[in-house]
């Protein structure tokens, strides 16, 4: 289905996920600002927002079917496989956050349902982002998503902490943004547009780029590094991460991260893919990353800020994966960011329930003696830290596996060597939390009494471990969809708003997948 | 049919009845799991007698995996491996009724993770595939860090994280190597695969990079040996392990290093692995591993501790016979290996035996027992004696043939290498002399019972190995012949041709 964005149908059409998704948050919003007392008004807040969200994926599915694309035509909004990929995987992280927020916000008694309007608004902001094939909308959708996480992140208004990380990434954000326009500006006036595909053109033919374009360039590469929280613009993160409610947590460390990851994509290789400066750049980048994230998460002894800092790591790793590039660079960040997204969840999902009262102070050590207790809370657990370590038989192994063909076969064997390195230094603050969980002894009989999910959570807890093994062990259809996934950035890349032949009708008919 | 079905049968039913052991209710556990191990070995026996020695590769398989990076499922055993393969299904079950009243919390936990372990074992001896080698070579690592961790002694913790690390550190790097493999051989050929035969054809032109290939093969297999010095984790895992853990850890864990240079390290890259900068450093190493071991295992105040460093001794041969490279020293290296497996397996078990009953390791806190425990005290000679290599014994026959092989390639060496066997005797006698004989000093040991016929059945099946492997080793001998000759000269004629070789380690 080849989509023309100048016919209004073919752009609302284009635009389909997004609007379904804007309908249901209005919808929402009407419904909490009438009612938005008790806790029955919020479990049905919640529960529209998982149809919402279903319906949302039904539509990107239904796009993915009909093999929507934009060809031929220079466009604000891209339509290809990547985008559907990743809103998948917003919308997956959307969904667990949402399961398991029920008892979260019960517990910590936030009775306010605002908190679902917020995060779809955030969501359709990552869809945005991704969608963006050109600066401006990437701008919007940072906005959009930046603003709901903002308020999200200090949603637990009653809490200092809550406030300190809602005004730290406010104010650290609005900078990022800031640097974000501001290179904006600068690309624009040295290549006089902002559309990617329109820049990439004009690049293509340019010799030598000029000093305000490779400002610009830094500038962008400042903000989204903001956003992904690579060292050294990662300062925010593990305040953040540590002061929000859980659940915001493990959105922003999945949702966000993947969302700006996407958007960077797109622009260094839709944009700027002939100018060599950034490789550079992006490969320090990646490397005192991994580093940094690393060394920093072995040194914490609250279970949090251990995520937290793992989650800068993580984002080296895919930084690996953005500096490599190319068809395998592509799949890869996709096929890791499904895994991370599953792993990171599941692990913040379990913190959730051991936590109380803000739960910020649980210490690894608080977890000695789970698997006695709650065995298979203790399993999920050890699953998603061995998932982190990338441990084989763990969909975390097959996407670090992936990004490490990616840099291998891009010729980045140190980066590659890096690393497996710093992943070794990993096993270093993963394992202690197994070990706590399965050799140290209970500290009092009754430590672990109140531990416990309710049945929306243990679904989404399940839902993890189940898909982080079978992706460990058959990754084959996650591989076919990153694949094509991947050829659709490139495609862009390679054939320059030329024409690129399009399939008619659907997929699964013969010979066409 | 069974030469079709066998390894892949071997592979998953134990991971099966893991599965089995873990639900149902933990008293069960260990009859299951015994049942289960039996029935393994069972299976695995007849690969004895349909075994063909000249037929190469058998019993394999082969189906398509993850296609996108022409990842297989490929296994298959030659006479290399066959034994380590039998060795493994042979230990599993004495391993299980050694652990039967030792291991008493969270049993259903400890037998399931001792046959995932089998799966993990056995995998890593039969895979073709480079991407399933390391795939195995990875899992058999959690169910021994567990089993360390938590039916551990009191340090366990330590031993386990730290066997963790060193491992695991080692095979991240062998990852990056065989990835680099698979592209060359990608690059080269215009298929990608992760098969042992398609990489192994493409490696003759690999140029100054096999260096760096090496080292981290080189890196990954010297750790799990252990080779002086990466050889520290292996003391504390060792004595920290319950009992069927050590035995495991010495029986089989440890010939995955070795089976790792033999299958891929030394195939792959001869050119580097026979220059005379690295086979001095493994020669020197290897010696190194002989006195040393020996050195500190004779002044080691607790049983466990002397076994664990003996170990790091008896491995330092099995790596002199196999770079020496005769088919003498490679056939005793291989036959070391299985040696030290039952030898040391059946020393881990009666020290395990006596620590049950006293709680205590320390060589000191016995002397005399002979008189309590007569049993006891016979079994516990005939394998000091089998791991001192007394002739008649298993010992004799494998270090004997290691020493004669290699004197034609390193005289110096195999001749320094000879008085480990000295120091070998001295150890291990004077710690038996120290336990069994002396006075009867210590009034707690005039109450030890003597060994129940669970045990007896534990370890009458290694006692048959040690005499029979002792008298007549012709039959192993004979099946592993043509794949140790296939190996030597695989890797011998490629050393001519090979660039850089004596380059002294740069290219």
């Amino acid at each position: 289905m080849n989509l023309d964005p100048s016919v209004s149908r073919d752009l609302l059409l284009s635009l389909l996920p997004e609007l379904v998704l804007t309908g249901w948050a209005l919808v929402l919003l009407l419904f909490v600002a009438w009612r938005h007392q008790s806790v029955r008004d919020l479990r049905i807040a919640g529960a529209v927002t998982l149809i919402a969200l279903a319906s949302t994926a039904i539509a990107i599915w239904w796009l993915w079917w009909n093999r929507a694309g934009v060809h031929g035509v220079v466009s604000m909004v891209a339509a290809d496989d990547f985008r559907w990929v990743a809103d998948w995987v917003f919308v997956g992280a959307a969904a667990l956050t949402v399961l398991i927020s029920f008892t979260y916000l019960e517990r910590e008694q936030l009775l306010a349902p605002e908190y679902y309007v917020l995060l779809l608004f955030g969501t359709i902001g990552m869809m945005v982002m991704a969608a963006g094939a050109d600066l401006m909308v990437i701008f919007l959708g940072l906005e959009l998503m930046s603003v709901a996480v903002y308020v999200l992140a200090g949603f637990d208004r009653r809490r200092a902490r809550s406030a300190e990380a809602a005004l730290k990434y406010f104010l650290l954000g609005a900078f990022a943004s800031g640097f974000l326009l501001y290179g904006i500006a600068l690309v624009y006036g040295a290549t006089g547009a902002t559309n990617l595909v329109l820049i990439g053109a004009q690049l293509s033919t340019t010799v030598k780029p000029s000093a305000m374009l490779l400002a610009g360039l830094a500038l962008l590469i400042v903000g989204f590094g903001f956003k992904i929280a690579a060292v050294p613009f990662h300062m925010w993160a593990p305040d953040v991460y540590d002061g929000a409610p859980t659940p915001v947590t493990a959105f922003m460390a999945t949702g966000v991260k993947a969302a700006a990851f996407a958007a960077l994509f797109r622009v260094m290789y839709q944009a700027f893919a002939s100018v060599p400066a950034w490789h550079d750049i992006l490969w320090w980048l990646a490397v005192i990353t991994m580093i940094g994230g690393n060394l920093f998460a072995l040194g914490q002894r609250s279970l949090k800020r251990m995520l937290a800092y793992s989650s800068v790591a993580h984002a080296g790793y895919l930084l690996v994966a953005v500096t490599a590039g190319g068809v395998a660079g592509t799949s890869a960040f996709l096929v890791y960011i499904v895994a991370y997204t599953l792993m990171s969840l599941g692990a913040f999902a379990v913190l959730s329930a051991k936590g109380r009262g803000g739960e910020s102070d649980v210490l690894i050590d608080d977890l000695s003696g789970l698997a006695a207790r709650r065995p298979w809370l203790a399993f999920a657990l050890a699953i998603c830290m061995l998932s982190l370590l990338g441990f084989p038989g763990t969909a975390g192994f097959i996407g670090k596996w992936y990004v490490l063909i990616a840099a291998t076969s891009a010729g980045q064997n140190a980066l590659a060597a890096i690393l497996v390195l710093t992943s070794v230094v990993s096993a270093g603050y993963y394992l202690p939390v197994i070990m706590a969980m399965y050799m140290k002894p209970e500290p009092t009989e009754a430590a672990h009494v109140d531990v416990c999910l309710d049945r929306w959570a243990r679904a989404a807890v399940a839902t993890v471990v189940v898909g982080l093994l079978l992706l460990g062990v058959w990754p084959n259809p996650l591989f076919d969809l990153a694949k094509t996934a991947g050829d659709s950035v490139h495609a862009v890349e390679a054939g320059t708003a030329t024409a690129a032949p399009v399939a008619p009708g659907g997929r699964g008919g013969s010979g066409q997948r | 049919m069974y030469a079709r079905w066998v390894l892949t049968a071997l592979l998953a039913w134990p991971l099966l009845a893991g599965l089995v052991v873990v639900l149902v209710p933990a008293r069960l556990a260990k009859y299951i799991a015994l049942a289960a191990s039996l029935i393994e070995f069972a299976i695995s026996v007849p690969l004895w007698w349909t075994f063909v020695p000249a037929g190469g590769m058998q019993f394999t398989a082969d189906q398509p995996w993850i296609a996108a990076w022409g990842i297989h499922y490929a296994v298959g055993v030659d006479g290399i491996s066959l034994f380590l393969v039998l060795l493994t299904t042979f230990l599993m079950p004495l391993s299980i009724l050694g652990s039967w009243s030792y291991i008493t919390k969270r049993e259903g936990g400890f037998y399931a993770l001792l046959l995932v372990l089998t799966t993990g074992m056995i995998g890593v001896f039969v895979s073709l595939d480079l991407f399933l080698f390391y795939v195995m070579w990875e899992v058999m690592l959690i169910p021994m860090y567990f089993i360390i961790g938590v039916w551990g002694g009191d340090n366990r913790l330590y031993a386990a994280i730290k066997f963790f690390i060193y491992t695991f550190f080692g095979s991240l790097l062998m990852l990056v190597a065989i990835l680099v493999l698979y592209l060359h051989a990608g690059r080269a050929t215009g298929t990608y695969s992760f098969a042992y035969g398609h990489v192994l054809s493409q490696v003759a032109q690999l140029g100054p990079v096999a260096w760096w290939l090496f080292g981290a093969f080189f890196l990954a297999f010297a750790i799990k040996v252990p080779l002086f010095p990466l050889h520290t984790w292996l003391p504390d895992a060792h004595v920290e392990a319950p009992t069927a853990g050590s035995v495991i850890l010495a029986g089989i864990l440890l010939k995955m290093g070795i089976y790792g240079f033999l299958r891929f390290a030394l195939p792959f890259f001869p050119g580097v692995a026979l220059s005379d900068t690295v086979q001095l450093v493994i020669v020197i190493l290897s010696l190194i591993g002989i006195i040393y071991g020996g050195l500190v295992a004779m002044v080691q105040p607790d049983f466990k501790k002397l076994i664990a460093y003996s170990s790091v001794a008896h491995l330092g041969f099995v790596m002199l016979g196999i770079w020496a490279l005769t088919l003498q020293s490679v056939q005793g290296a291989l036959l070391v290996m299985i040696n030290h497996g039952i030898s040391t397996g059946a020393l881990f078990f009666l020290v395990g035996m006596i620590y049950e009953r006293r709680h205590s390791r320390l060589i000191e806190a016995y002397g005399g027992i002979a008189r309590v425990v007569p049993l006891f005290a016979v079994i516990l000679t005939i394998v000091s004696l089998s791991s001192i290599a007394l002739p008649g014994t298993n010992g004799f026959v494998g270090e004997f043939l290691v020493l004669i092989g290699s004197f034609r390639t390193y005289p110096i060496a195999t001749a320094v290498a000879t008085s480990g066997v000295i120091i070998a005797a001295a150890y291990l006698l004077t710690a038996l002399q120290r336990v069994i004989y002396n006075p009867l000093t210590q009034r707690e040991n005039e109450k030890l019972t003597d060994l129940t016929p669970r045990e007896i059945a534990v370890l009458v099946p290694l006692i048959v190995c040690i005499l029979w492997i002792g008298i007549y080793p012709k039959p192993i001998l004979q099946r592993m012949e043509p794949s140790a000759r296939a190996l030597i000269e695989l890797i011998k004629p490629a050393t001519a041709q090979a660039p850089a070789v004596t380059g002294g380690g740069q290219p």
